[in-house]
């Protein structure tokens, strides 16, 4: 595979590469894997998919009301109409923050996360602290990501499943009258889709 | 409380910073592998899920999840052993087998299971 050109250190597998292709190479001869497609998954999830997507699924969300109100009910469609679609046949929900309210994401049970939008999620989603005390203590783990949420602010906590994914849609910061959708998607960070952070404010 | 003291959930990643997806090209595969299966109809995504929950739940579980494609790579072996695919056994031979061949592939060589001196130690045959 692409991932084995140009090591210069000791040809030396270790125990997990090597259960690695051992299972490729017993489902490649089983005719249930392409090794070709594998290198073509791997390129995709770590080049083109990514938090961009769902960036840009925000921004044309502040701009366009028609496409929020499509966005809030039914967010697989409209999101599929962008041409991000779930590999995994899992329905996306979008959940809007407001003044009132503040939406997060976990996946209490693995690691699920909306792929098709925020490609793969980062290692603190998938590590055991996160995925406990996102529900238990929802504020103080906000807090340690450094965003300090009024008291006032309700925070409503979103369990993913293998079905159903949450998109966080973070309010439009203050300021960004008239600014494209372009230079709006680059304030949606993916922290902010997440729920663990704002979008930026405008420099 | 200062990001700089953020330690116990985003463990040692600041937030915001885009590190790599996979931290070595195997789990990258492994990964990827798990997509192909699915696409393929060998398991259904909530069946998937069970079986990385059961793994990524067991206690030992490192907290800043390093292990985690450890455990994703567990689950892909266990539900490949449920289904009749690959058995352990089949799994750790030809594991094996890669290892003796990449020992002895040379330098800038790409590492080829032909490579490995002792094809039948501890090989059954075809896997098929």
């Amino acid at each position: 595979m692409s991932h084995d050109h140009d090591h210069d250190h000791d040809n030396e597998l270790d125990p997990f590469a090597a259960r690695v292709r051992a299972l490729e190479t017993i489902l490649t001869q089983k005719g249930l894997i392409d090794p070709a497609a594998i290198d073509v998954i791997v390129d995709s999830y770590e080049t083109k998919i990514g938090p961009r997507n769902g960036a840009k699924v925000v921004a044309k969300a502040w701009l366009e009301p028609d496409f929020a109100a499509w966005l809030k009910r039914d967010a697989t469609a409209a999101i599929g109409s962008l041409g991000y679609t779930g590999r995994q046949g899992e329905h996306m929900q979008a959940v809007f923050n407001t003044a009132d309210t503040h939406n997060l994401v976990v996946c209490t049970l693995c690691s699920c996360y909306p792929w098709s939008v925020l490609g793969l999620p980062p290692v603190w989603y998938k590590a055991p602290p996160y995925r406990s005390r996102a529900v238990i203590d929802p504020r103080g783990v906000l807090e340690e990501f450094g965003l300090t949420l009024p008291a006032t602010t309700k925070i409503r906590v979103w369990d993913s499943t293998a079905e159903l994914r949450y998109l966080v849609v973070p309010m439009r910061p203050k300021g960004t009258d008239g600014w494209s959708e372009e230079r709006l998607a680059d304030l949606v960070t993916r922290d902010a889709m997440i729920g663990t952070g704002l979008a930026r404010e405008p420099a | 409380m200062s990001r700089r003291e953020a330690k116990s959930v985003t463990a040692t990643l600041p937030t915001g910073v885009e590190a790599p997806i996979f931290a070595e090209p195997w789990q990258a595969e492994a990964f990827a592998m798990t997509v192909a299966l699915h696409d393929k109809g060998l398991f259904s995504w909530s069946e998937w899920a069970g079986a990385l929950s059961a793994e990524v739940k067991q206690p030992g579980a490192a907290s800043d999840g390093h292990d985690y494609y450890e455990h994703w790579l567990a689950a892909l072996e266990n539900l490949l052993s449920a289904k009749g695919v690959a058995g352990k056994g089949d799994i750790d031979a030809l594991a094996a087998a890669w290892g003796r061949a990449a020992l002895a592939t040379p330098h800038g060589k790409p590492i080829l299971l032909e490579n490995d001196p002792s094809p039948t130690e501890g090989r059954g045959g075809p896997t098929g």
